[in-house]
């Protein structure tokens, strides 16, 4: 039996497929191996992100600055590879850590200081923004052997399609986002943080603990998707990825996730990134769509996904209350 | 009525000690700072500057002041002023007088406004989550209209708005001087500041005592898009063209910060439009203050953040909650009132 959480999930599937679907009965290129890959490569950064930004949002939180971060993780590694000597696995070692602890940082001003997500982790943006400005405004090249190497690494599958390694990065970090949520202790503190403050707080969910780690959790995916960032584009650059943080929040909603937090799946922010990235495939395939259509066609998305869930929550709630005779305030 | 001007008074005396703190930095810095010329039958200084650069943030919240005030959010009114923006510019380069394409621009922002509310009011969805959906579809649309240009226009009357004078002084000051005048004598002249209170405090029992909740946040948006959309002509009217792209970018964000710099809970209830207004000017002479100290443009972002969570942790309830405690048990006197901006927390909730 299809349980009511399972729903948008299927629904998100049911609307890549059909998508996919069509897009490939007008341009059967669409079905290469190149353009699947390419849709891998290509939503590398925003998939890594948008896995933290899962955590975080299945805990009724929110996270602004992880486009800020990747920002300044670009930035910061391509200086450090230019100034110093440092090797580049060291480098992400350093920017790893850099950026954990800033999300932990956040995460702790957010619960010690009681302040609402929203507000402390737009002065995180702020932040990183500035760090990545004051490192450099330039855009800064990277050009290190090692760099060479990892962009180098891909598989071509037969029909010419290359999966580069940042694209399997992106899938590793689904697959372990996903087991810590479903398999440790810590993701079901997730779960049950979202589901309500206190009541979590009763069953004895370490709110101060899950409160850092999420955050840090987000923060350390935010490190990593700027280091596949920079691998992408060889570069590190201030001004880059405004507005990713949107995108994340967009993928994750998209993927059926409930935005007020307890009710969610990795695997729908998966899908979600995969429909975001499909309709932009959409617009190179058709040459006369103007590149503004993706954002009006993502919103248009996010409300239909935002109502179905509307929806949702109240059929399963007047159907408890008719069951229950009481009038439960939902 | 003497009682009331203090209480006001009172309430803004923390904005207006850091407003001239900042100030006097500024004058520190800069000491023609408080200098004001007149030429050519127009005032010029940089107190005068910060005055006008800073209307789009008092303008936006104006509205934000009372989106919070209902425990909400509006995080699409930078998109709106894109989207007002284009409207005013395609309308006045297709040959509209200026007054038709300012009138289509508000009613263009005030319909946005309309769309949020109906979101959040009748379809009851998250305020957050509600004007999400425009803000990322918004600046496609406004794309949309501009046909991805930058659309420039000369009209005067229109350029008027944003870079004229009236009797010397910059058009935009006298906006957003007029529409906070308006909007503070509607809320506390009237029963109507009272009635948004109610709703933020407590939705469910605010429409047990009779307030129509539903209209009433609808009306609060449709007013929130209306100030987006004014701001959105200034912006536009003051480079002479309409950018999609890039006006009232992250705006959204500085009049959030600006409703709480000027002390006003994100949990909703009680709220003051004066103490925002100033908190608009303090992020605008901050602003003012890192350009003239000659510090790197660079650091601008960071000085703002660190800014930011100062004044966010002297207004944290925690934080107010464990100052209260220490001073109680310091001085031995019973408690004179309890503070204000206490907020429960969930353990002493579930208590």
């Amino acid at each position: 039996m299809i349980r009511s959480t399972h729903l948008p999930l299927l629904v998100t599937l049911l609307t890549f497929v059909l998508a996919y679907a069509l897009c490939a009965a007008q341009y059967p290129a669409m079905l290469s191996t190149r353009v699947v890959a390419n849709l891998l490569t290509d939503n590398a950064f925003l998939g890594i992100v948008a896995v933290g930004m899962t955590f975080v949002i299945l805990s009724g939180g929110i996270d602004l600055s992880v486009g800020s971060v990747i920002a300044f993780t670009g930035v910061f590694l391509a200086v450090v590879l230019r100034d110093t000597s440092i090797h580049p696995l060291t480098a992400f070692v350093l920017v790893l850590a850099l950026t954990t602890a800033f999300g932990a940082a956040m995460g702790a001003v957010i619960h010690y200081l009681e302040m609402p997500p929203f507000i402390v982790t737009l002065a995180g943006m702020f932040f990183a923004r500035g760090a990545a400005y004051v490192l450099s405004t330039d855009s800064v090249p990277i050009e290190h052997e090692f760099y060479d190497f990892l962009q180098s690494l891909y598989y071509k599958a037969p029909g010419g399609g290359r999966f580069r390694l940042i694209g399997a990065v992106m899938l590793l970090a689904f697959v372990a986002g996903g087991l810590v949520l479903h398999r440790t202790r810590l993701g079901q503190n997730v779960y049950a943080l979202g589901g309500g403050v206190a009541t979590a707080r009763l069953m004895g969910v370490p709110l101060a603990r899950t409160t850092v780690s999420i955050y840090a959790i987000s923060g350390g995916l935010a490190g990593l998707a700027g280091i596949v960032f920079s691998l992408y584009t060889s570069a590190g650059y201030s001004l880059a990825t405004v507005g990713v943080e949107l995108d994340a929040i967009a993928a994750v909603v998209i993927g059926g996730t409930l935005l007020s937090g307890g009710y969610g799946f990795v695997a729908g922010t998966f899908f979600g990134i995969l429909i975001m990235g499909l309709i932009q495939t959409y617009i190179v395939f058709d040459g006369t769509l103007s590149s503004w259509w993706t954002k009006i066609v993502i919103g248009a998305l996010l409300f239909a996904f935002i109502l179905l869930q509307k929806g949702l929550t109240w059929a399963t709630t007047s159907r408890k209350r008719v069951r229950t005779g009481s009038a439960t305030p939902s | 009525m003497s009682a009331t001007t203090s209480s006001v008074f009172k309430r803004i005396l923390p904005q207006l000690i850091i407003l001239a703190v900042v100030l006097a930095l500024n004058v520190i810095v800069f000491p023609g700072f408080l200098n004001i010329e007149v030429h050519n039958g127009r005032i010029f200084g940089n107190l005068i500057d910060v005055l006008n650069r800073g209307a789009p943030v008092a303008l936006l919240c104006i509205g934000m002041t009372l989106v919070i005030a209902t425990r909400g959010i509006d995080l699409s009114v930078g998109a709106v002023m894109a989207i007002a923006g284009a409207t005013a510019a395609s309308l006045v380069s297709d040959g509209h007088h200026w007054t038709t394409s300012l009138l289509g621009a508000l009613l263009v922002g005030s319909l946005c406004g309309l769309w949020n509310g109906f979101l959040v009011a009748v379809l009851r969805i998250q305020p957050i989550v509600a004007t999400l959906v425009l803000m990322v579809a918004g600046r496609g649309i406004a794309q949309l209209i501009t046909e991805g240009t930058i659309l420039t226009f000369i009209d005067p009357g229109l350029i008027r708005l944003g870079a004229g004078t009236i009797i010397g002084i910059p058009t935009p000051i006298l906006i957003w001087i007029a529409l906070g005048a308006g909007a503070i004598l509607a809320v506390r002249r009237t029963a109507l500041g009272m009635l948004i209170e109610a709703i933020g405090i407590n939705e469910a029992s605010s429409r047990l005592a009779g307030i129509n909740s539903r209209v009433l946040l609808i009306c609060v948006y449709a007013m929130t898009g209306l100030c987006a959309a004014l701001a959105g002509v200034i912006v536009a009217a003051d480079i002479k063209g309409a950018d999609a792209n890039n006006a009232g970018l992250w705006l959204e964000l500085d009049a959030i910060l600006a409703v709480v710099i000027g002390g006003n809970s994100l949990l909703g209830g009680r709220f003051s439009i004066l103490a925002s207004l100033l908190g608009a000017l303090i992020i605008q002479s901050v602003n003012s203050l890192i350009l003239l100290s000659g510090m790197p443009p660079e650091f601008n972002l960071i000085i703002k953040s660190v800014l930011i969570l100062c004044i966010l942790v002297i207004q944290s309830p925690k934080v107010g909650h464990l100052i209260y405690m220490l001073r109680a048990s310091s001085l031995h006197v019973p408690p004179p009132e309890t503070p204000s901006r206490r907020v429960l927390t969930p353990k002493e909730d579930a208590q």
